[in-house]
């Protein structure tokens, strides 16, 4: 049983591995690509089956160098973690195949495989561990990959928000240290379930109830929520597709997912306080995210803002706080990683074939390119939650959890402001694909999408089977929803007790 | 000694944000090294200081300082120098490309 346990590494050891070969085999670019290929489809079997399991048998638990519990690092694969490893691998996988298409030869051969794999390394690290410092320094490796990413290429303006990206990170890094310095002093460990115990314990008292706070302002620096919102839109709007989409799809997701995890699991106890703020802002970021998407005409920025509309979902999500409504962020989470992903290599498609980034000068591609067309008008279906796609039985579930604790207001303003969505993408739609064909287009030859196409309907695949699918879908996220809202299950499961 | 050192990591916060908020380049790294020292300090600080021995196995010492902050230290230690040398190299690239080092003048603009 125990050597089973051992799997559970494996979704952070594989593309570790990987990392370290494609740094040896960095000028030998199609041997390379085959290698990041194979690995990046054998993670997402092995997370697939390794989901199965934890669905039929409950979690794995994993205490590195056999230290019990408390006292070393454990490797938590429950539910909710695993879940979100399955699905950064299928984004994983879409997103090196439209690397290997679109990347340049140059930058590719500048250990853009490495980076890759290291920022899936601390992705799925971040999502599996279970404790509180390991977290930490898994939220530094994929930062620091993400450094990399967003500077490979070296344009001016990415040079430019690169800048304003690492320093914004830094000190939120620095806040997480601080933090973490502060809960040891109360509580005195940094396990996640031995520090849920204790805080339970002590009844959540003022000092701990700042603490918390202080969690949150980092955890809503990483993952963009109201007043913190600011760094994200340009930065994630400069660098490469492909790099745009990891972090559109993973990096806030991230965040989210630490405050989805804390906020259950630990500093549960005020919830009165804590959570009444996160429907505020979630309410608040809804609105400023949604206003920034109508307000550009940079199609790239238009869904880099709309990262921020969804974010403020899953946080209305949380704060709600009942079964319903944290199933109802889960499946929203997964279904916004999803679209997300699908919605940047789109962009970058279109951008690719238009070699501009703006609205007014384009138009009608429609004609020559219709698969596009379609796929990004099916996209745009799935984000805005027209039934019967994945958008729509994320938003029904926290709908119907925040309508039986009562914040009715809450969720009419966020439904309304979520027609705003549809709008801001509709806009790229219209512009980009109706109407006449710009001048300049009419005389260049069609480029061939197939490449670029395959990922982007992969992952369309998957949104909409985890839409029309919903049916079998629906009793496991529920069971996710039930076990993050009784933590007494993870904590059993951790410390044995 | 506890109260001491949490006002002395207070004062390198002070300046480490007043530094952030500056508007030259170097000046802001500058901010960061001396916010991580803050976080550092403050580790340390909250780990305790109560009377023992350094934290190595010997016979006939009874008690022993807190071993687990000086190790999160440390990690945080080498972490920061890699994202702080990270940093430099970014500024002095941003310099090159940019021809500035003043963040007043790299805003961004909608049209370019």
């Amino acid at each position: 049983m125990s050597n089973f346990n051992n799997l559970a590494i494996l979704p952070i050891l594989l593309p570790i591995i990987a990392a370290i070969l494609s740094v040896f085999l960095n000028k030998k670019t199609t041997m390379t690509k085959w290698m990041t290929g194979i690995f990046v489809i054998v993670q997402s079997i092995l997370a697939f089956s390794l989901l199965a399991y934890v669905l039929q048998n409950g979690p794995i638990i994993l205490e590195a160098g056999d230290w019990p519990a408390p006292y070393g690092i454990i490797i938590v694969a429950d539910e909710l973690a695993m879940l979100l490893v399955t699905t950064t691998s299928i984004i994983a996988i879409a997103a090196a195949f439209y690397g290997f298409k679109t990347v340049h030869a140059k930058e590719q051969k500048f250990y853009f495989y490495m980076f890759f794999h290291f920022l899936i390394a601390g992705v799925s690290g971040a999502f599996l561990t279970g404790d509180l410092f390991n977290l930490f320094v898994f939220f530094e490796v994929l930062l620091m990959a993400s450094y990399g990413l967003i500077i490979l290429g070296g344009e001016k303006q990415q040079f430019r928000e690169s800048i304003k990206y690492v320093l914004i990170n830094v000190f939120s890094s620095v806040l997480f240290v601080t933090t973490v310095a502060f809960l040891y002093s109360v509580v005195g460990t940094v396990n996640m379930a031995q520090l849920a115990v204790r805080v339970g314990e002590a009844g959540q008292s003022g000092i701990l109830t700042t603490i918390g706070i202080m969690l949150f302002v980092v955890f809503a620096t990483k993952g963009a929520i109201f007043p913190l919102y600011f760094w994200l839109p340009k930065s994630y709007a400069v660098p490469h597709p492909v790099v745009s989409t990891l972090f559109g799809a993973l990096l806030t997701k991230v965040g989210l997912y630490s405050i989805l995890r804390t906020f259950t699991l630990i500093f549960g106890h005020q919830a009165d306080f804590t959570h009444q703020l996160f429907i505020i802002l979630g309410v608040l970021t809804i609105l400023f995210g949604v206003a920034g998407a109508l307000s550009t005409y940079n199609i790239k920025l238009i869904i880099a803002y709309n990262i921020i509309p969804a974010v403020g979902f899953i946080m209305i999500g949380i704060g709600v706080y009942s079964v319903t409504s944290l199933a109802g962020a889960v499946y929203y989470l997964v279904h916004d990683m999803i679209i997300k992903a699908a919605l940047f290599l789109l962009v970058g498609t279109i951008i690719a074939i238009t070699g501009t980034s703006d609205i007014r000068k384009m138009g009608g591609l429609i004609h020559r390119y219709p698969v596009l067309g379609w796929s990004f008008f099916l996209s745009s279906l799935v984000l805005a939650g027209i039934p019967p796609f994945s958008g729509f039985i994320g938003k029904y579930l926290l709908v119907r959890g925040g309508f039986e604790t009562g914040n009715y207001i809450a969720l009419i303003v966020a439904l309304l402001l979520s027609l705003l969505i549809l709008l801001s993408v509709f806009r790229i739609f219209i512009g980009v694909f109706w109407g006449e064909e710009a001048e300049q287009e009419k005389s260049k030859p069609i480029v061939s999408t197939t490449g670029y196409l395959a990922p982007i309907i992969f992952l369309l695949l998957f949104s909409v089977v985890l839409g029309v699918g919903a049916d079998y879908i629906y009793p496991y996220i529920q069971y996710i929803g039930d076990t993050l809202a009784n933590p007494s299950y993870y904590i059993e499961n951790v410390l044995k007790e | 000694m506890e109260i001491i050192m949490s006002i002395l990591s207070g004062i390198l916060f002070t300046c480490g944000i007043y530094l952030l908020l500056q508007k030259q380049l170097l000046r802001v790294i500058i901010g960061t090294g001396l916010l991580s020292h803050g976080a550092h300090l403050f580790i340390l600080t909250m780990g305790g200081f109560p009377e023992g021995a350094p934290p190595i196995l010997k016979e006939g010492v009874e008690f022993y300082r807190d071993p687990l902050p000086q190790a999160l230290i440390l990690t945080s230690i080498v972490i920061s120098f890699g994202v702080t040398s990270f940093l430099l190299v970014l500024a002095y690239k941003t310099y090159k490309t940019n021809k500035t080092d003043n963040l007043e003048e790299l805003r961004g603009t909608e049209h370019e």
